[in-house]
């Protein structure tokens, strides 16, 4: 078995993949916090500045979601990433390495969880929303305390759906200098005609993503009481 | 005041030691209460000028037709919408013209009983209970046992730790009243209790309201569109039509005043009465309390030596007292003069169908 011998002896596969592998993960993990860290409170006031919302503000509603959302979103990501480059090395000094490519990932996520998380809001029942006004809550603990308490299974899953998406994303900025495995794969597969490593990086990410997408379940369930 | 209130009150006991108040007397006042939504490039007037008092210690419904503006009144009292004009107060605070932190205050002296129970679905029994005393900050030791005492006291202390998914509607119901009744308010304010349950779920939830009433010395305010309701657990009632309340009064007294809406509601003749028949005239006679026990008819036919058709008729308890409303047939040959004046001066209001 020829694979077999060169799955443990290629210098690809046994120096190369696991510095690639933590890469990969380390730019799925920078972005991902940072993704939900601006991305969760997007969507809360996409959902609260909405007509009939919380807090309608149709302008901000409007700036928000039709333009920046909508434009970034309208962008490719391989378009998006080359064209941040300058902002890039203006944030962190550098437009090459996993940290770099975090950058851009997180633009390029950022909307599409915020919207993801605006339907979930949305599922939520106004009623829940009165109720809790009823009881005196201010707005921010109406946010806090049913919004995002209720949509939390939507939210989990929302969450699922934009780190599968990252590790998609994370192997296209790859090529251009972000590293992890998607530049393995071009680099060894690609340029060098290496099946073996270009193979061994399919299953490695088809794991990652059913593994995230596994754990993303377990956890929507668990937190989904309905 | 006082004098008004003995009018449409009566005198019944929970009454009377407000009555000797006049201070204290109301606890809910609305008054000219008008509400106009902007729909298009036009105005829909949904409240026209809404007045009610509800004295403290009372159940009150207020009963009406989808698109009467049961729902826009709601709304108004807990100032979910604020009103176009008029004012809405609880005890002495007016709640039309205070600030977001004031009426957040005062919002916590009104529990409110929705139609689904709107409770949290991420929440068990216990923390569902517990939202309102959480919101301002109870220490986590105060609320376990002002929680277990609510749920004791709506009969669900076994469920503490389930989710609503897995209780049943009136369950549910029961877990939205403990939760209203957690801030100690002055009153609860109930939007369609009962609308989505099942009729033995309804008369448990409506039971337990009175018991809470009496128990808690609740101002209790139902807005329905069941008749059901207001019989079963109303003192008093008013009837809301277009905007408008059109009939108000104690229960006593509504369906005592022949030919309202809300007396033929209340006391409907069963089935296809027949308004008039050849061969005598017809009467309806209305009557209740003491009257409602006497032998009325055998009276007539012993006292005037004449018979009588009874053509329908119903008799219901409602709160106290009993009442009926029955329609009668006489032979062309009774003195119908002399009868009439015999029932009115039994307490019976009499219409004559047939001159």
């Amino acid at each position: 078995m020829d694979i077999l011998n060169d799955l443990f002896s290629n210098p690809g596969i046994t120096k190369a993949l696991p510095t690639a592998f933590a890469e990969t993960l380390q730019m799925v993990g920078i972005s991902g916090v940072f993704v939900v860290l601006i991305g969760l409170p997007l969507g809360v006031i996409l959902h609260t500045t909405a007509p009939g919302g919380l807090t309608p503000a149709p302008w901000v509603n409007a700036v928000l979601g039709g333009i920046i959302v909508n434009i970034t979103r309208s962008v490719p990501y391989a378009i998006l990433m080359v064209s941040l480059i300058p902002l890039t090395r203006m944030l962190v000094g550098t437009s090459i390495g996993p940290v770099a490519a975090s950058v851009s990932l997180t633009i390029g996520t950022v909307p599409f969880f915020a919207r993801l998380v605006e339907t979930s809001l949305r599922e939520v029942d106004f009623g829940k929303i009165d109720a809790a006004l009823v009881m005196g809550s201010t707005r921010l603990q109406v946010v806090r305390k049913v919004l995002l308490a209720e949509a939390m299974p939507g939210l989990v899953a929302a969450l699922t759906t934009t780190l599968v998406t990252l590790v998609g994303f994370s192997a296209m900025a790859g090529l251009i200098g972000g590293g992890g495995l998607g530049r393995l794969a071009y680099n060894y597969g690609y340029q060098r005609f290496d099946t073996t490593v270009m193979l061994t990086t399919i299953v490695i990410m088809v794991v990652l993503v059913q593994l995230i997408q596994f754990v993303g379940d377990r956890v929507s369930r668990r937190v989904d009481h309905r | 005041m006082t004098a008004i209130g003995a009018r449409l009150f009566g005198d019944a006991s929970i009454w009377g030691n407000f009555l000797s108040h006049p201070q204290g007397f109301l606890l809910i006042t609305v008054t000219d209460l008008r509400k106009v939504y902007r729909q298009g490039d036009r105005d829909v007037v949904a409240l026209d000028g809404v007045t009610l008092r509800v004295p403290k210690g009372s159940v009150h419904g207020i009963i009406g037709h989808s698109g009467a503006g049961k729902s826009t009144l709601v709304r108004c009292l807990t100032l979910l919408d604020r009103p176009t004009s008029g004012s809405v107060s609880i005890g002495d605070r007016e709640l039309s013209s205070v600030s977001d932190a004031e009426l957040r205050r005062a919002r916590r002296r009104i529990g409110m009983v929705f139609q689904h129970a709107n409770l949290l679905d991420s929440r068990t029994t216990a923390q569902n209970v517990a939202f309102p005393l959480e919101l301002v900050g109870t220490p986590k030791q105060e609320a376990a046992r002002k929680v277990a005492e609510l749920l004791k006291l709506v009969g669900l202390d076994r469920f503490a730790d389930a989710y609503p998914s897995q209780l049943s509607g009136g369950q549910r119901q029961r877990v939205g009243i403990a939760r209203a009744l957690a801030t100690d308010p002055d009153v609860l304010l109930c939007d369609e209790p009962t609308s989505a349950l099942d009729p033995a779920t309804t008369e448990e939830i409506l039971d337990l309201i009175k018991a809470l009433r009496d128990r808690l010395g609740l101002t209790v305010l139902i807005i329905t569109h069941e008749m059901h309701v207001v019989k079963r657990a109303c003192d008093s009632v008013s009837l809301l039509e277009a905007g408008r309340i059109v009939e108000s009064g104690r229960l006593a007294d509504v369906v005592a005043s022949p030919g309202g809406r809300l007396s033929m509601a209340l006391l409907p003749l069963p089935g296809e009465a027949p308004e008039v028949l050849p061969g005598g005239p017809v009467l309806d006679l209305l009557y209740s309390g003491d009257a409602a026990a006497m032998p009325v008819i055998s009276g007539i036919a012993r006292r005037f030596d004449t018979d009588v058709n009874v053509l329908a008729g119903s008799v219901e308890h409602l709160g106290e007292a009993q009442f009926a409303h029955l329609r009668i047939q006489l032979p062309s040959s009774a003195d119908l003069a002399a009868i009439t004046a015999h029932l009115t001066a039994n307490g019976i209001a009499v219409t004559t169908k047939e001159a």
